[in-house]
């Protein structure tokens, strides 16, 4: 714990450090590898405190509101997320060793990184309103300035406006949760707020308190706007922390506040997180579908997975509430397996789209195309983050969805009728979902990496540096083993998961033979992705040889076929927009009232043709636009009442005063 | 077959067997299921065995690679092959509780062929033609709605069963307590949809067709020659051979060797096998020869129905346990 306290302060310290250092050649891979090497030092400090057998370590520090001071404690939640985090964080510090090298604003990044971490870490190991506050909203603050590194490109300020906006109303949401978890005597600090009960009423306020302000963090619909505009903004492995960590900070926040902190959960309360989570999963994917541009789509798709994660939070929920334990284990499981996962995929993807940004300068996926013919290693790791996170087995992102399918199985012998009513339709929107996703990732691979270049910059690529290509491998190679040896990871999970469910906890995997996954019992459901992985790569490669031995083994290149009637110009390809036209008129006419409009030349005229998807988002038109124009409404009027004579300001007081005495008057 | 048992000679080779018949099979189903069509449609038709012999014939030719076309193209069709040979190894066709059957359940039997789709549409875009994106795009719409429709069915089925191994399901359905029950039935057309679109039939694809619009698994693989068309070929009998064995394995159970139940039993299961899968050849080509194929952008609403059965399926399992 001391330890973990002393590299969280270094890595204050290096950002403070890095001010004078920013514009030397030498601060870049200084702060770099320093974080690189604070991140990975607190992964391994942090790895025994996840058993709950290790005793729970707490510290006061002299720090802070003088005479309370700022708390901290190391529970084995709290160290899993540490895990993700600076797991996220070392890798993100090792890819910008090399990416970092081609930016031009490293003032505008360098100080504020190490921050980013250091208050991401504080929030997980805050055991006081106080610090969890002050670091939550440091932490925006921090990731809002590396949103802004390049704050001349076009649509960045407007990112950066909209993020600083949700993100203070964020913050605003947990303030009032935690007054009211503090109740009237002022008790700030967790403990004192896991003690007290609160009554019915106000428990639900905070659980809407807290889905308002950790779910904008974290991008539920309809609060996610904020999110493709500021994560793609930032420079890519900033991105990366974003998309792939600070979300997941975020689903801590729920965690802590809601599981933890807030006394026994009502079944209905399962109710909002599901139908939340629902929704999110597949409008996240629908619209992660219906992007051209490749980091905003990534963006778009940590709201699915976002999703997902509350999908099982919502079961754990659920179960809870009916003294189900080992359902909430489960469905506890899944999520936290799944943050997991998340973390590491979206972060791969996200290195693998600024490789691809600084390879060819572009994120619009119309003009790339062709990459795999020049970037192999960034094109093989992408492609494992692609099918990792389509839910492909054998690997990871299959085994956390399987977890949460496992789980909504086992919801029939939940009582109430809403909820037996709720989860079916919330297992197919997850089945929907994952089904989107595969469609959306063959979209973001297949027109980025494959096909024939889409412009001269997308011909001309190189492969990126060591570092990047380094960071990308060991994601990738995390991806293929989590999804392979998922009980290890299962197990691991077993010590946070018992603390939250008052003991529960799924069987202990790592016995079970042949390494397979059996949550439940081996009568009702197994995996084994290692053989599967086994068995598919045996059987591919017995095939190859045999058709090579038996077959031809002659190949011809020639032109493409296409029917006899091959193009050789690479606009004849089909595109981003092409590809996605289908899903776009099955599902975007109810989701996004999208339409096309076809405008044809006159006859003899050398005008082109042209169709025009037009998307309209809803949530933005709906909720965000109303109430930003009744805001602007509101101050014109009120801005008035700053140009009135003496004689009507007086006028006003004297009415303010007659309104107050009456308002007492009718009081008493 | 309990999980990690001792390795029995006997179960390896029952394994093994399985894995060989499929192989076997597979190519005969199609081509009975085009020879019967060609009879309804008053033509002679080619022997049920052809495409034993166009197998061979792609074999034996050379491939023509398109010069944009990459590793993945190259890879892709073994890829394909084997996961979906080993998916169609894990379900018990003549016999329950094989060696690996506990492997993956259906849920993962469904995402293995979310695999292989997966990288069969890369494969189609890899070229950088139209038909090839066409194809991969349509593919992927279809499968956007035809995987959770089919997940919805594997909900059902094992909120009956109480399991989602598919060996158990086969065991259940063998029992004497199943009846007649309405989610058994909206299941057992959910998964007849969702097998007629995932193998690229009449009314949602026609298999036959080379007209370029008209079709989507065809236009997908178009560039496709030689010995890669040979596998990609192989993958889509095996395929339907897979969806024709889990109809099977699920509704009609009857005849299935339990594990270690003898080398007679196990005559009798692929014995059974194989009569089951002709019937469902012969009434896979009647009602194609009866339909007429639809708009793309009805398919959508075709799957739609499976998907909403689904659901109604496991809601009313959630509700009663009885219906």
């Amino acid at each position: 714990m001391n330890l973990i306290l002393v590299l969280v302060a270094s890595l204050f310290l290096a950002a403070i450090a890095a001010m004078p250092l920013c514009r030397r050649p030498v601060g870049r891979p200084a702060v770099y590898g320093f974080t690189f090497a604070v991140c990975t030092a607190i992964v391994v400090a942090a790895l025994p405190a996840l058993s709950a057998a290790e005793a729970v370590a707490a510290r006061v520090l002299p720090l802070g509101i003088p005479w309370i001071g700022a708390h901290f404690r190391l529970d084995p939640l709290a160290a899993f997320f540490l895990l993700v985090i600076n797991l996220g964080g070392a890798a993100a510090s090792f890819y910008a060793i090399g990416y970092g090298r081609h930016e031009q604003a490293n003032e505008r990044i360098l100080p504020f990184f190490p921050a980013f971490l250091a208050a991401m870490n504080l929030v997980v190991l805050a055991d006081d309103a106080f610090v969890f506050l002050f670091s939550w909203e440091l932490m925006s603050l921090a990731s809002w300035a590396l949103v802004m590194a390049h704050h001349h490109d076009r649509g960045t300020q407007h990112a950066g406006y909209v993020y600083l906006l949700m993100a203070s109303f964020g913050t605003l949401c947990l303030l009032l949760a935690f007054g009211l978890l503090a109740g009237t005597h002022g008790g700030y600090l967790f403990p004192a707020m896991r003690e007290g009960s609160l009554p019915r009423f106000a428990q639900a306020l905070v659980l809407v308190l807290v889905l308002l302000g950790a779910g904008s963090k974290a991008g539920i619909v309809p609060l996610h706007v904020w999110l493709p505009l500021a994560h793609p903004a930032a420079p890519s492995h900033v991105s990366a922390l974003m998309s792939g960590v600070m979300t997941k900070v975020a689903i801590y926040g729920l965690i802590r506040l809601i599981f933890d902190l807030s006394g026994p959960p009502e079944w209905w309360w399962g109710v909002i997180v599901l139908v939340v989570g629902a929704v999110t999963a597949v409008l996240g994917v629908l619209y992660a579908l219906m992007q051209h541009d490749l980091k905003r789509l990534l963006a778009y798709h940590t709201v699915e997975n976002i999703g997902i994660i509350y999908i099982g939070l919502g079961l754990a929920l659920a179960f809870l509430a009916n003294g189900m334990a080992t359902g909430a284990a489960l469905a506890l499981t899944a999520a936290l397996f799944h943050v997991l996962n998340h973390s590491l995929f979206k972060s791969l993807l996200f290195f693998g789209s600024g490789a691809v940004l600084r390879a060819t300068g572009e994120r619009d996926m119309e003009h790339l195309g062709g990459l795999i013919h020049r970037m192999p290693v960034t094109t093989a790791t992408f492609l494992t983050g692609c099918a990792a996170i389509s839910a492909l087995p054998p690997l990871n992102g299959f085994v956390s969805e399987w977890l949460t399918f496992q789980a909504i199985l086992i919801s029939p012998s939940l009582p109430q009728w809403g909820l037996k009513f709720l989860v079916p339709a919330v297992g197919a929107a997850l089945a929907l979902s994952a089904a989107l996703a595969a469609a959306c990732f063959v979209k973001a691979f297949g027109i980025t990496f494959l096909g024939r270049p889409r412009s001269r910059a997308a011909a001309q690529a190189q492969e990126v540096d060591a570092f990047s290509t380094g960071a990308m491998i060991v994601l990738a190679a995390l991806c293929v083993l989590a999804g392979v040896l998922p009980s290890l990871a299962v197990d691991a999970l077993s010590g946070v998961v018992e603390t939250l469910t008052a003991g529960a906890r799924l069987p202990q995997q790592a016995t079970m033979p042949w390494l397979s996954l059996i949550p439940v019992s081996a009568a009702r459901s197994s995996y084994n992705g290692l053989i599967l992985l086994v068995f598919i790569a045996v059987t591919s490669t017995v095939v190859a040889a045999f058709v090579r031995r038996l077959g031809s083994h002659t190949v011809r290149r020639s032109a493409a076929w296409d029917c006899g009637t091959p193009d050789p110009s690479p606009i004849t390809q089909y595109t981003a927009g092409s590809f996605a036209q289908p899903i776009r008129r099955v599902f975007g006419r109810t989701a996004f009232r999208a339409s096309e409009h076809v405008e044809m030349p006159e006859p003899a005229s050398l005008e082109p043709a042209r169709l025009r998807a037009d998307l309209r988002d809803l949530v933005w038109e709906y909720l965000f636009a109303p109430i930003a124009s009744a805001i602007t409404y509101a101050s014109g009027r009120i801005n008035a009442l700053q140009f009135l004579t003496i004689r009507r300001y007086l006028a006003l007081v004297f009415a303010v005063l007659l309104l107050l005495l009456s308002g007492l008057a009718l009081w008493q | 077959m309990a999980i990690g048992g001792d390795l029995a000679i006997g179960d390896v080779v029952v394994q093994g067997v399985q894995l060989t018949l499929v192989l076997v099979v597979a190519p005969f189903l199609t081509g009975l299921v085009r020879t019967v069509k060609a009879r309804l449609l008053r033509r002679r038709g080619p022997s049920p065995l052809q495409p034993y012999r166009d197998l061979q014939r792609l074999l034996r030719k050379e491939v023509v690679l398109a010069d944009s076309a990459s590793w993945l193209f190259r890879v892709a069709p073994y890829l394909v092959f084997a996961v979906i040979w080993v998916a169609a190894a894990l379900i018990p066709t003549f016999a329950t509780g094989l060696l690996f059957s506990w492997s993956a359940d259906m849920i993962a039997i469904v995402a293995l062929l979310g695999t292989a789709r997966f990288f069969l549409a890369l494969a189609g875009l890899d070229v950088g033609t139209s038909f090839g994106g066409i194809g991969s795009s349509r593919e992927m719409m279809f499968a956007s709605v035809a995987e959770p429709a089919m997940l919805m069915a594997v909900f059902t089925l094992s909120l009956l069963a109480g399991s989602t191994q598919l060996s158990s399901v086969a065991n259940f359905m063998l029992s004497q307590h199943v009846g007649l029950r309405i989610s058994l039935g909206l299941v057992f057309v959910a998964l007849l949809i969702v097998a007629i679109a995932e193998n690229a039939r009449i009314p949602v694809d026609n298999p036959a067709t080379h007209l370029e619009l008209t079709m989507v698994h065809e236009a997908m693989v178009l560039e496709y020659s030689g010995r890669h068309l040979a596998m990609i070929e192989a993958a889509a009998f095996l395929k339907l051979l897979l969806y024709a064995s889990l109809l099977a394995c699920v509704f009609t159970p009857w005849g299935m060797a339990a594990a270690g139940e003898g080398a007679i039993a196990y005559l009798v299961g692929i014995a059974a096998y194989l009569l089951k899968l002709t019937l469902a050849g012969v009434a896979l080509a009647v009602f194609e020869t009866s339909i007429a194929k639809m708009r793309v952008f009805r398919v959508p609403e075709f799957l739609g129905a499976a998907l909403m059965l689904g659901l109604l399926g496991t809601l009313l399992l959630f509700v009663t346990r009885s219906l």
